[in-house]
């Protein structure tokens, strides 16, 4: 649906051959127009903001605050509602710090047990240092969340729901909406790792209702190291910064006491922000919106559904993830080929997919992969072409093991 | 001219990546198993890959009489430690402890890129490891403070 002709890497060969990127769950490339951005800034408007008064200070901090704009336009939140962080991990983490502050032994923490890493550890230490209990999700035979456990696990001692929107290994669409109902009605935040999500299909934080959603501009064709924690305002007014520095006080003293914060964003922004990082998020948000984001969905869906039935012709290849496909990835494994095996044999024919365990070691090990899965994973550029050259090239993996 | 040298040394490196040998090893394991009189052993993994490799060793008189491994993982880690544990038989100690990485690529004789050494070492570094823990080996977390 977009020419590949809009990103340059993708016309870069590899190995001789045409580059077929499929590791877009890891992340997306970049078309010219976000290099642009960032290129634009730093030979026209360099500068820190929010504190010198010169014309660049100026120029830089009104770019700035717009491209926070719209990114809160795009996913239906207001301005200081969005705190720009490096990407997923560190919105996470800072999330985890400011509301471990109000957390106490034997309060629980409801996870998945499809969490990344980056939605699980931080939540794991949070609980050996406060004595919290962690517990987790179920999956269906058909790796689909089971609810009526959600049900059970969230009750009145879940202080909070912790999920991930879609799986990064699975595709799995969890269902996002409901599963923060449950949390609300039994009084715990609700928060969504959108890093797979945001940017593939329309995500709205006031129809979903969650407390706070974390995602990754570079995921979404923006660039790498920046990314976005949203919080409810009411929430945020009320928690206190995990990082501290400049640009985040009203007032500091040298005799002791606390600091008084700015509001939200700028308490939560401690220090010189990657401001080209938000200029060029915010192009990506211009350019996936002149895509349509619905369009990107079907467009996705799609090549999911395509390469799902195409793959489970091949013999010896099980689709890990659900039957109706998910989104925008597909996980398999080739019986008595380790995925890392099956991946280097594609990437000699110019395939970039990831193998292994994709940052989910619980659930590799509850679905009793310890060796993981090779995964492809499509985005807006891809085509029925890149399947054709992927369904190719497993063949090939599965001749030189035969 | 350039180019197309290129392009011919690209398409060598494609058809040696993995060689019969590599396969063959892959499939039929040496010394795959573990060794019941073994003075010393260590597991190591490899979180990139999932790869696992358990080496045990019969060190007498200075001197490996023989070697064994357990494990599961990618055909390059399977396939190096199956040409270890066949070379470290007989070997001096104090030659097992300076084996040189490169020797163990050397062995593979396939071009490992960057990202897949620690696949080709896994073994060499489990070796290692024994050499210098002894029969209980190192736990988990000691490894984390030691490489």
């Amino acid at each position: 649906m977009s020419s590949a002709a809009a990103y340059p890497i993708l016309s870069t060969p590899i190995f001789g051959k045409r580059l077929v990127y499929l590791d877009n769950a890891a992340t997306t490339q970049k078309p010219q127009v976000v290099i642009d951005a960032m290129n634009q800034f730093y030979q026209t408007s360099n500068a820190n903001i929010h504190r010198g008064i010169h014309h660049l200070a100026e120029k830089a901090t009104l770019a700035y605050e717009a491209a926070r704009e719209t990114v809160a336009r795009f996913i239906g939140a207001e301005n200081d509602e969005i705190i720009f962080t490096s990407g997923t991990t560190q919105s996470l983490n800072m999330l985890v710090q400011m509301l471990g502050k109000n957390l106490h032994a034997g309060d629980e923490i409801v996870l998945t047990l499809m969490e990344h890493h980056s939605n699980l550890i931080p939540w794991q230490e949070m609980a050996r240092e406060k004595g919290l209990v962690v517990k987790f999700i179920p999956l269906t035979a058909n790796y689909t969340l089971d609810f009526n456990k959600a049900r059970e696990l969230i009750t009145a001692k879940t202080k909070v729901l912790a999920f991930t929107h879609v799986s990064n290994t699975l595709g799995t669409i969890n269902p996002a909406a409901e599963l923060i109902d449950l949390a609300h009605a039994q009084g715990a935040l609700a928060v969504v790792d959108a890093a797979q999500s945001v940017g593939h299909l329309l995500v709205d934080v006031r129809q979903l209702d969650c407390d706070f959603l974390a995602f990754s501009g570079h995921k979404m064709c923006g660039p790498l190291g920046i990314g976005v924690l949203y919080g409810k305002k009411d929430l945020l007014m009320n928690l206190e910064p995990a990082f501290f520095g400049g640009g985040m006080v009203e007032d500091v003293s040298s005799e002791g006491g606390k600091a008084l914060w700015l509001a939200s964003p700028q308490r939560f922004e401690a220090g010189t922000p990657h401001v080209a990082g938000a200029l060029g998020l915010a192009r990506a948000v211009d350019f996936l919106e002149k895509q349509g984001l619905k369009q990107i969905e079907a467009h996705c869906a799609l090549l999911v559904e395509s390469a799902m039935m195409r793959l489970k012709k091949i013999p010896r290849l099980n689709i890990i993830g659900p039957d109706q496909g998910g989104m925008g990835i597909v996980s398999f494994t080739l019986e008595g080929i380790h995925p890392h095996d099956v991946a280097e044999i594609l990437n000699r024919e110019g395939i970039a997919v990831r193998a292994g365990r994709h940052c989910t070691n619980p659930l590799m090990k509850e679905l009793g992969l310890a060796d993981g899965t090779t995964r492809a994973s499509f985005y807006l550029y891809n085509t029925e072409e890149d399947i054709d050259v992927l369904i190719a090239g497993i063949k090939k993996v599965q001749e030189v093991f035969c | 001219m350039i180019g197309e040298q290129k392009a011919a040394v690209e398409t060598e490196f494609d058809e040696q990546l993995y060689k019969e040998e590599i396969l063959e090893l892959y499939k039929h394991p040496l010394n795959k198993h573990a060794l019941p009189e073994y003075t010393h052993q260590q597991e190591k993994s490899n979180p990139l890959c999932g790869d696992q490799i358990r080496i045990y060793l019969n060190i007498q008189d200075q001197i490996i009489r023989d070697s064994s491994f357990e494990g599961n993982g990618c055909a390059i880690s399977q396939a190096a430690a199956s040409l270890l544990t066949e070379k470290l038989k007989q070997m001096p100690v104090k030659d097992a402890e300076s084996l040189p990485g490169e020797e163990m690529i050397r062995m593979l004789g396939i071009p490992i890129s960057h990202l897949r050494q620690k696949c080709a070492l896994l073994a060499l570094q489990a070796v290692k490891g024994a050499l210098h823990f002894g029969k209980e080996g190192m736990g988990k977390r000691e490894q984390e403070k030691w490489e």
